[in-house]
């Protein structure tokens, strides 16, 4: 099965399988993912739902729109791969992703 | 930036910020007595009409005594259901376009693009002379630079600090409330609590704290702003008195990291050791805009929401017996609250262009509302949306924040001084009687409480 890994901040490793066509953030709200609130849903429109990609997978997550470095622009714990998972679109190509929950969603 | 604003700046260091605020105030009693001033509608209370015996054109959503009446659900409701983008042309604030369904407030909220939440986000404009700068009414990018030198002192990282302190704080409180005799529990518990810890964030005087809840309520309550009751000479007062202390408590701060004191978590001190705001004490109306902002975003909304959740539990009491049996509940309960409350009832936006929206075609500069009351019950998207349900599912997808860029900064402080007061509450009571039907206050804006009598049952 093809998978992804959600790790928390505190180091709880979750892997989940990859539901084809669904976003990241609702693969996680799906496998109950202490971590991700995702207030909006899903539309881009909170932020909470931030995870930081590791290095050598983030160009593989697609590009980031500008409503959405602009939401991201809004967390202080924002990194140089991070993305909104309701932004990523899970597919088979993205077997093996890795990625890291802030410490907080705000 | 408005010349008078301009010209306040440039005083600034010689002219103190409350004497400017009285000069201003003065100027504008004469010229209002020589000329004619801006129109300041008046509001007396009568009974509204039920809904359904008004033509769809008719309804208007401005009333300030639309909750207090409890006519808001079957108002909005209507709305929602034959008309979710309407246009009202007559309203005691100007036409305006009312956003009701859930789907269509959030579009509206993110495209900052085609919506404006400048110069102001109520309904009505504020009071004349009193035209503070504020990131709440700034577009991007010059909202983003405030926002981000501000948002640290209710960011999570700072929270966690606090935590110790707020349940301290609420335990004292609440140690001392009376056991099986009535009292008011917006003034002892609700007023006292967010008094207590808007003086924490800004680390204003702690004997003073009453001063900040006064302050925010004044500021949010002109007629011409909202519908309020409160008139020009008191805000004017109150502006004045509230430039002066937080001048001297800018200045204090200041004096004390010369001094050599370490900077603490604070408000102030965070503006002070920010690039962008450093020097905001020099701009006086956007200093009082970024100030004011603080308190009232502080102030009414987490307080009616303390006093919502015991009303609601009341209108639900299985749902009282739910929580006693597995407290865990109390996160998700706290989302349910802020939903249920929806303790401000919307933003309002300026359309920078003509949008088309659900049929109805928004023409540009035509103000537009997002009424979050009406959205946080829209059937389309949430389940029984006027049952309160602790652990109803999804609770956090409410509209009471906002979303976009303009989404409420210090949700997660909300979150966690509701998220303690309940544990804190449950620890200590097994009931807390709603004794009689609370009294709302007069606003299209703030859906409040004034007074709530109540009485506790001690934890056997």
């Amino acid at each position: 099965m093809a998978s992804v890994t959600i790790i928390e901040f505190g180091g709880t490793e979750h892997e989940v399988e990859i539901e084809a066509g669904k976003s990241l953030m609702q693969i996680a709200v799906d496998n109950s993912i202490p971590g991700i609130d995702a207030d909006c849903g899903g539309a881009c429109a909170c932020g909470t739902c931030h995870v930081i990609v590791s290095s050598e997978w983030f160009a593989k997550t697609g590009s980031t729109s500008d409503e959405e470095d602009m939401m991201l622009g809004m967390t202080p714990e924002r990194a140089d791969t991070s993305r909104l998972a309701c932004q990523i679109e899970a597919s088979e190509a993205l077997d093996g992703l890795v990625v890291q929950l802030p410490e907080f969603q705000m | 930036m408005s010349l008078k604003s301009t010209a306040m700046n440039i005083t600034a260091p010689v002219i103190p910020a409350h004497w400017q605020i009285r000069a201003v105030h003065r100027f504008l009693k004469i010229k209002n007595t020589l000329f004619k001033g801006p129109y300041v509608p008046t509001f007396v209370e009568s009974p509204l009409p039920e809904v359904d015996t008004l033509a769809i054109e008719d309804i208007d959503v401005s009333s300030p005594f639309l909750f207090r009446q409890k006519k808001w659900q079957s108002y909005f409701k209507r709305l929602r259901d034959e008309c979710p983008v309407h246009y009202q042309k007559n309203s005691p604030f100007g036409p305006f376009w009312s956003i009701t369904r859930y789907d269509d407030i959030v579009f509206v909220d993110k495209h900052h693009d085609l919506f404006s939440a400048e110069p102001i986000i109520t309904l009505g404009r504020t009071p004349e002379g009193l035209e503070i700068e504020t990131f709440i009414a700034m577009d991007p990018p010059k909202h983003d630079e405030q926002r981000k030198a501000v948002q640290n002192v209710v960011a999570p990282k700072n929270l966690k600090e606090m935590e110790g302190l707020i349940r301290q704080r609420t335990r004292e409180v609440l140690d001392e409330l009376p056991v099986g005799q009535p009292f008011d529990w917006v003034k002892t518990v609700s007023i006292e609590l967010t008094a207590r810890m808007l003086a924490t964030l800004l680390d204003f005087p702690y004997e003073l704290r009453h001063k900040l809840v006064y302050w925010s309520d004044v500021s949010t309550a002109s007629p011409e702003t909202t519908g309020g009751r409160v008139d020009s000479d008191e805000i004017f007062a109150a502006a004045a008195d509230a430039g002066k202390h937080f001048v001297k408590l800018w200045h204090d701060k200041a004096a004390q990291r010369a001094a050599g004191q370490e900077a603490g978590f604070d408000l102030i001190s965070l503006m002070q050791a920010n690039e962008e705001t450093k020097d905001m004490v020099k701009r006086p109306m956007e200093f009082m805009g970024n100030l004011t902002l603080l308190i009232v975003g502080g102030n009414d909304t987490t307080r009616n929401s303390m006093t919502g959740g015991v009303l609601a539990l009341n209108q639900f009491p299985d749902e009282f017996t739910k929580l006693k049996e597995n407290p865990a509940l109390i996160p998700n309960m706290v989302s349910e609250i802020i939903r249920w409350q929806t303790p401000l009832a919307y933003m309002r936006r300026i359309a920078k262009q003509d949008v088309e929206l659900n049929g109805k075609t928004i023409k540009k500069g035509d103000k537009v509302v997002m009424w979050y009351a009406s959205g946080n019950r829209d059937e389309r998207n949430i389940d029984q949306p006027d049952t309160f349900m602790i652990d109803r599912k999804g609770a956090r997808n409410h509209l009471s924040f906002g979303f976009g860029v303009h989404r409420c900064m210090g949700n997660r402080l909300a979150e966690l001084q509701l998220r303690i007061l309940w544990e804190e509450l449950l620890q200590r009571f097994d009931d807390i009687e709603v004794l009689s039907e609370p009294e709302c206050v007069q606003s299209n804006f703030v859906r409040g409480y004034s007074k709530m009598m109540v009485q506790l049952t001690a934890k056997k």
